[in-house]
């Protein structure tokens, strides 16, 4: 069935005039329309444009002109901005914005070819780890426990683009994370999940939670079509000041690499009180299938790993309050009128803004005022140094980390809204990375006992997603995960 | 003579600081490629940048960083190779993003200094503090509609320098002449305009009073003023409004204040616990801002010379008097038309028709330097005209006022109207037998003794010549009738 296919499966078979773009991309567009009512994967569906740009590449494949992901769908995060095409941020405070300009990294998907089904749901402003603040409604997991029902999220805040290229809706998406909402999702949904190293894509046009953390990646259901995906979004863009002028290796064939003579760390930090025994007993596993395939394994020492959460839930809310500043209702989006400028500021972000968003907002305020600016900001400035030296510190002894994604697989919908804290835990083995700018990539492992996917993180030093890549592959190869979600397309 | 106020309770002195805003002379914006032309129609402008879309990110303008260290290194001052861009936090509608990109803790340019000079001749180092980049505002008007108020982000994003001196400044005199030598510089430099009534150079001023010998006292910022005089005034107001205080037993409370010209008063705008929280950090949008001392130094190597240099220089090559030299560098064009005028002349001379009979030209007939009618050459050639005895000055006077007219070639304004000087001996001698014959009394008593009387024959000579008589030969011919 064409929707399983891989990416790189798909683009030979494209090659091999197996079939037709404008079959592949129906396909995929016949699974939107049918799955998106129950899993809400999708804010805004682009059938039409899907299909116009399907036609475009048969032409292309067909001249010889096609790019490397011609006619390949897929599933865009809705914080990217599309040029013609509303962008929500899963926010109501944007309302009906259509940018008139398109992200860098998904104007290079459309350079190399690739085909763009809609906007992939998400927490709004990308800030949460379970898809239920999108203004939107909230993404079902296409996963669900062994013998229930219950809907569970998709994890977040890329949940809609993992959610649909788990569900086969799309066979790849683009995604950011902050803090983990890349790989979170990633090992919610049974996929794989890659967060570049901070500065390897573009921010332009992406939507900003947390300037000095965010950065797009890309989903897949193998590790070879992350790598084909990242390697069309990566490279430097001089409208971005932080992103860094190097060449964008060639991550598929790095995929090839094996880990012989690598040396992979286990953090001692992350094995954690009360983690899920299935899951420590994963990562063991991992362990073993690296070492099997020729890896020396180290244990190492990242010891501020327990000031990340609270290091990170300092500088991105402080970082946010300063990003959403400009949805203020007077040059796009939302308005509620007001009597004066102050009232109009505060009817429409009181109106437009969500509870975790305005949340965020009131923390990062608070952080940044005066008196409270040193013993917060500067406080979390210096600790995320110190977090960064830890990761410097292991990578001159290391290649490469293998750690847990999350503490848990996904859970029922509902479950924690009342508690941020327990929430914000579950980007405890994510947010380190995150805070050190290095890349990771989660890749499913296996399943727990109630027959919901587990991943394992790879972490590597900066601007070295090959090895990330190479350590990852070694692994998918390994766990040989085939286990399929209950809701799919064709299902 | 120090400037002080008289109160009460005795005398005080006045403390002057200054923060000015210099909009940076380039084509693009700070952080955007939009254009920066002044008075061009409402929002055509602005870049999605500018106007804060969503997922847009600032550049740096290497223009507008290369502007601010050269007006560092104009200003004697120390460049700072790492600076650090922060988010000042604040809502306004003309503030698109809700922050303004600024330089708070790590400025590009850090201590210099600016030379003043005062009316009694005597010089004065002021401190400057430090010099950042930033970005403006758009503008608000309020008047366009009841009960709207519209925005122009035209020129939001624009480069601004923010020049702060230290509180070195102890007089409106001492404010003005301050502000006067850095906009010469920054006009000099080619860095900011410098033209306060289009608002490209603006200025916050910090005052306070004190008694003679005490600490400072707490100051009030007198925000947004937009011309010198207005400066001059505002610091007079202020201080006046704190000695009074004082004096009535009260305290001066720290507070920003705006001045009010058409009633020559402050009024207060905002106080201290009402002042804005900015809520800086530094803008993880951009890196720290690194500059190659190479790159410094080929900079300073193509400095222009600045007006002290320029006018040590005048003073010492063409041998004219340091004061008539300061006159001549106030402006960079008043100083290249001079050394145009001067080059191959009597410099002294060329000073004196430029700061006389020249300049009083151009007021009366309504022009500026830039757009005189007579150029630097022209006025040349009449120096030249002069110097070969061709017209003598008093006809010079009478060409140049022609040349302002008409614009016109002083050679040919001498030959249509025919005021070529008269050097032939036959008609001057004419000319003094024709006056002693008229004046048979002024003869005889200067005969008698009376010598005072020379200059009148002299002057009845040139009249009865229609000034045209060469004044030696005149006098020569005068003389020997005797």
């Amino acid at each position: 069935m064409l929707c399983d296919l891989s990416i790189v499966g798909a683009a030979a078979g494209l090659r091999r005039r197996d079939f037709s773009a404008r079959e592949l991309v129906g396909a995929h567009v016949d699974a939107v329309a049918a799955l998106n009512p129950r899993l809400n994967a999708f804010i805004t569906e682009t059938p039409e444009l899907a299909l116009r740009q399907a036609e475009a590449a048969d032409r292309a494949l067909a001249d010889g002109s096609a790019g490397p992901l011609a006619g390949i769908p897929l599933a865009i995060k809705d914080l990217f901005c599309t040029a013609g095409v509303r962008t929500t941020a899963g926010s109501r405070i944007l309302g009906n914005f259509v940018p008139p300009y398109e992200s860098t990294v998904s104007a290079q998907l459309l350079r190399d070819g690739a085909v763009f089904l809609g906007k992939a749901n998400l927490d709004e402003f990308a800030m949460g780890s379970s898809n239920m603040t999108s203004a939107y409604g909230s993404v079902q997991n296409p996963w669900q426990r062994r013998g229930s029902n219950v809907a569970l999220v998709p994890g977040g805040s890329s949940g809609g683009s993992a959610a649909s290229v788990a569900a086969r809706m799309a066979m790849g998406s683009t995604g950011t994370d902050t803090g983990g909402s890349i790989r979170q999702p990633a090992s919610f949904c049974g996929i794989a999940g890659i967060k570049p190293t901070y500065g390897r894509c573009s921010r332009w046009g992406i939507v900003a939670f947390a300037s000095s953390l965010d950065q797009a990646g890309a989903f897949g259901r193998s590790v070879a079509d992350c790598a084909l995906l990242l390697g069309s979004m990566a490279g430097f863009d001089p409208k971005d000041s932080t992103s860094v002028e190097r060449p964008v290796p060639d991550y598929v064939a790095a995929c090839r690499r094996g880990v012989r003579g690598l040396r992979i760390g286990v953090p001692a930090e992350y094995r954690m009180d009360g983690m899920n025994a299935e899951v420590e007993l994963l990562w063991q596993k991992g362990l073993g299938w690296l070492r099997e395939s020729g890896a020396e394994i180290v244990d190492v020492s990242l010891p501020h790993t327990k000031y990340g959460l609270a290091t990170y839930y300092i500088v991105a809310p402080a970082e946010a309050s300063s990003n959403l500043a400009r949805y203020d209702g007077v040059r796009f989006g939302v308005r509620q009128d007001g009597v004066d400028l102050i009232d109009l500021y505060e009817r429409t972000r009181a109106a437009g803004f969500g509870d975790e968003v305005k949340r965020r907002i009131m923390i990062g305020t608070y952080v940044l005022s005066a008196g409270y600016y040193d013993a917060y900001y500067l406080r979390a400035q210096k600790v995320r140094a110190l977090i960064l030296k830890d990761f410097t510190d292991v990578f001159a002894r290391v290649d490469a980390l293998l750690t847990p994604t999350a503490p848990t697989a996904a859970f029922a919908q509902g479950e924690k809204m009342d508690d941020p804290i327990a929430m914000y835990l579950n980007d405890v083995f994510t947010v380190p990375a995150s805070m050190a700018g290095v890349p990771g990539m989660s890749v499913p492992a296996g399943l727990d006992g109630q027959g919901l996917p587990l991943g394992l993180q790879v972490v590597g030093r900066p601007f070295d997603e090959e090895t990330v890549f190479a350590v990852s592959q070694v692994i998918e190869d390994a766990a040989g995960f085939s286990a399929l979600p209950a809701v799919r397309a064709g299902e | 003579m120090s400037y002080t106020l008289e109160g009460s309770s005795g005398s005080w002195e006045v403390v002057i600081g200054l923060e000015v805003h210099a909009q940076v002379i380039s084509q693009s914006k700070l952080f955007s490629g939009a254009a920066t032309a002044f008075g061009a129609e409402p929002n055509t402008q602005v870049s999605f940048v500018d106007a804060a879309f969503p997922g847009m990110l600032p550049v740096i303008n290497e223009a507008c960083v290369a502007q601010a260290v050269r007006t560092g290194l104009g200003l004697e001052a120390h460049i700072n190779l790492v600076s650090r861009f922060d988010r000042k936090n604040y809502f306004y509608a003309d503030l698109p993003s809700g922050y303004q990109i600024s330089q708070y803790e790590h400025p590009i340019v850090g201590a210099g200094t600016i030379e003043i000079e005062l009316s009694n001749g005597a010089t004065k180092k002021i401190g400057v503090t430090r010099l950042h980049l930033e970005q403006d505002a758009g503008k608000s008007l309020h008047d366009q509609n009841a009960t709207k108020s519209y925005i122009d982000l035209n020129r939001a994003g624009v480069a601004l320098m923010e020049i702060v001196s230290e509180p070195d400044l102890r007089s409106p005199e001492e404010a003005g002449a301050y502000l006067r030598k850095l906009r010469t510089v920054l006009r000099y430099l080619g860095t900011c305009d410098g033209n306060m009534e289009e608002g490209s150079m603006r200025a916050d001023v910090n005052v306070s009073v004190r008694k003679h010998g005490e600490p400072f006292r707490t100051r009030c910022e007198v925000k947004n003023v937009n011309s010198i005089r207005f400066v001059q005034q505002a610091v007079e107001a202020e201080a006046k409004r704190q000695i009074a205080l004082y004096e009535d037993g009260g305290t001066v409370l720290q507070e920003t204040r705006l001045y009010d010209p058409s009633r020559g008063e402050t009024r207060s705008m905002r106080s201290k616990e009402d002042a804005h929280d900015y809520r800086y950090f530094p803008d993880p949008d951009l890196l720290p801002l690194v500059l190659d001392e190479d790159w410094v130094e080929s900079l300073r190597a193509e400095l222009p010379e600045l007006p002290d240099a320029k006018r040590a220089r005048l003073s010492r090559d063409y041998g004219i008097p340091f004061y008539d030299a300061g006159v001549l560098v106030a402006e960079q064009v008043i100083a290249d038309f001079y050394e145009a005028v001067a080059k191959g002349r009597d410099g002294k001379l060329a000073a004196n028709w430029m700061i006389g009979d020249f300049f009083a030209g151009l007021n009366r007939t309504g022009h500026g330097i830039e757009d005189s009618p007579v150029s630097a050459a022209a006025l040349g050639k009449l120096l030249d005209l002069m110097a070969d005895s061709t017209i003598n000055g008093k006809i010079a006077k009478e060409v140049l006022e022609v040349m302002m007219d008409t614009g016109e070639d002083p050679a040919a304004i001498i030959d249509a109207r025919g005021l070529r000087q008269v050097t032939d001996t036959g008609a001057i001698d004419a000319a003094v037998d024709t006056v002693l014959a008229a004046n048979p009394d002024k003869l005889a008593e200067y005969r008698g003794g009376k010598e005072k009387l020379f200059g009148f024959f002299v002057g009845q000579v040139m009249k009865v010549m229609a000034g045209k008589g060469n004044p030696a030969l005149v006098n020569e011919a005068v003389r020997k009738k005797l």
